[in-house]
């Protein structure tokens, strides 16, 4: 496929709800992507096939249709371990998304490892699903809490790291591939080779990375990855951990149940083959399927396409928003350096009210702290409005979003 | 403008950029705050009690348009009230003072957050005040059923 904007536009047609109307007839403009995505039929479909012909439980019965479930299942497994590059299936373990991923590394990679006077390493520009886990351990085992912090561009000050890594105490380092308030793409491996040298563990949480651009686990070089399913045009409650095989092998189950176990006795059990030993209990099963045939559409269009498309969008609503008299756009303007995340605050009005005023205009933003309070008062602001975009985004949904803004500025009499 | 943002007339744009009792009391006799975890508004109201009335109110804090001329309309309504009376306020009180009777669902915690902080407010002084733990219980029962 093409990267031009018709054809990105000819992809409408596959999401349903992008044909319909909001308050009084206008016509949806969803602006909210790194909340969540819309879903194709292509997805809803194969999740209404599977209930409506192939359901069964996986990995235990042996008749036709468990076989059909258990196959639908891994296939997934499979797709995800070619979308971003895994070389081993066995190192993925479904789980309900990023924010259950990290609390199952916090829990059954951090329990066991982290001791007193540890040090764990986040940023400042982190979700709260990267941050309140770490307070959770940390507080427990008496160990400490450290924060990369931000520069006024939005990117990570770099310097910050080494002052942590010089103690000698940092056990892991984790961070965000992409900001959910201002999309700056973090430097990833400049990050990673310095926690490697110094023999520090890395976790990564992909969730707004993932389904923007090219990924490839393997050459980034870390040891925990995380990312959901619903912010990739999947369902919700499916998303992936993964965690290098070496490091996998030193962590303690997170649930106990059914399909974990290899051998339950009385008063012992014997754990099951990874991934296995993190899946307890009946999983997700439909929604993997459909998260499944989300990857098979973005990879039909190819990221490389989608950042570019993105880059494009980016581009042009920063120019257009930074034309209107008061408007404040916040993080880097290198595209090079940011994904398709834009958030700004508008003079003194507050972003409910943007919010609202835009929404009767049709046009879904986000307005609030973005679960990334810590970020809000980096940038000392209670919160911002942001516009993320997506696939079927157009440049006329960007024009739309800038006419209703300045119903905003008549509103408040800006 | 229909619909939803009628709200924004113009009482409330210009309560949002002037704010009624705005600011801090340094000497207050009472303190409370809360925030709305989903939208980050934030409220502190101080309060100055003699005999029983509140003789002084002012908030301060960050919070949208209607959070704003709420806050705005409940000090004004709190001032020189009994104790008593500030305890029988109630959210109609505010929200058709403002005509935000039909304010929509996700609004509605910008509309009250004012309430619950000035509620919550008034049950710390009481029962800070107060000598019977009877009472006290009875506050907090009260106090838990808000909003």
């Amino acid at each position: 496929m093409q990267s031009t904007q018709s054809s990105f536009e000819n992809l409408r047609n596959d999401f349903p709800i992008l044909k319909r109307t909001v308050r009084d007839n206008k016509p949806l403009v969803y602006l909210d992507n790194a909340s969540t995505t819309q879903k194709p039929n292509q997805v809803i479909d194969s999740i209404t096939d599977f209930y409506r012909n192939h359901n069964a439980n996986i990995h235990r019965a042996v008749y036709a249709l468990a076989e059909e479930a258990t196959e639908a299942y891994e296939a997934t497994r499979d797709k995800i371990a070619k979308f971003v590059n895994i070389k081993n299936r066995q190192e993925i373990i479904f789980v309900r998304g990023t924010t259950e991923a990290i609390n199952l590394v916090a829990y059954a990679w951090g329990r066991p490892h982290i001791k007193e006077g540890d040090i764990i390493v986040t940023t400042e520009y982190e979700h709260h699903s990267n941050i309140v886990p770490w307070q959770l351990l940390t507080q427990e085992k008496h160990a400490k809490l450290e924060y990369i912090g931000m520069g006024d561009n939005g990117e990570l000050i770099l310097d910050d790291l080494d002052k942590y890594l010089a103690t000698g105490k940092v056990k892991l380092v984790t961070f965000s591939l992409m900001s959910n308030v201002l999309g700056t793409i973090t430097d990833a491996k400049k990050i990673i080779e310095k926690c490697k040298a110094a023999d520090v563990l890395t976790l990564i949480d992909g969730a707004q990375a993932v389904p923007h651009m090219t990924v490839d686990i393997e050459s980034l070089g870390c040891d925990f990855f995380a990312f959901s399913g619903h912010k990739m045009l999947g369902p919700t409650g499916i998303g992936v951990l993964w965690v290098r095989k070496s490091v996998l092998e030193t962590m303690v189950p997170f649930h106990g149940g059914g399909d974990m176990i290899r051998e339950v006795h009385k008063y012992e059990t014997t754990w099951n083959d990874l991934p296995y030993k993190f899946e307890a209990g009946t999983p997700n099963i439909a929604d993997v399927v459909g998260f499944g045939a989300a990857i098979d559409y973005l990879t039909k269009i190819g990221m490389d396409n989608v950042r570019d498309h993105e880059i494009e969008l980016t581009k042009y609503a920063i120019e257009k928003l930074s034309a209107v008299k008061g408007i404040h756009i916040y993080g880097t303007k290198d595209l090079s350096k940011r994904g398709g995340v834009i958030s700004f605050n508008f003079a003194d009005v507050h972003p409910h009210d943007v919010a609202q005023i835009v929404d009767e205009e049709g046009i879904a933003v986000r307005s609030g702290h973005h679960c990334a309070q810590v970020l809000m008062e980096r940038l000392n602001v209670a919160a911002t409005s942001r516009a993320s975009f997506y696939i079927y985004n157009t440049k006329k949904e960007v024009d739309l979003l800038v006419n209703s803004l300045n119903k905003v500025a008549k509103v408040f009499k800006l | 403008m229909t619909g939803n943002a009628d709200i924004y007339h113009e009482i409330i744009i210009d309560y949002s950029r002037n704010p009624a009792n705005f600011g801090k009391i340094e000497n207050h006799d009472v303190t409370f705050h809360d925030s709305n975890p989903l939208c980050g508004d934030s409220i502190d109201i101080d309060m100055k009690i003699d005999d029983n009335k509140v003789t002084d109110i002012k908030f301060h804090g960050n919070g949208c348009a209607i959070c704003m001329a709420c806050t705005s309309v409940l000090t004004e309504i709190t001032k020189g009230k009994s104790l008593d009376d500030v305890r029988k306020i109630e959210k109609h009180d505010i929200l058709s003072e403002l005509g935000l009777e039909h304010l929509q669902a996700v609004r509605i915690k910008c509309a009250l957050l004012s309430l619950k902080v000035l509620k919550s407010a008034l049950y710390t002084y009481l029962a800070d005040h107060m000598d019977d733990s009877q009472g006290v219980d009875k506050l907090k029962e009260e106090a838990s059923s808000l909003y």
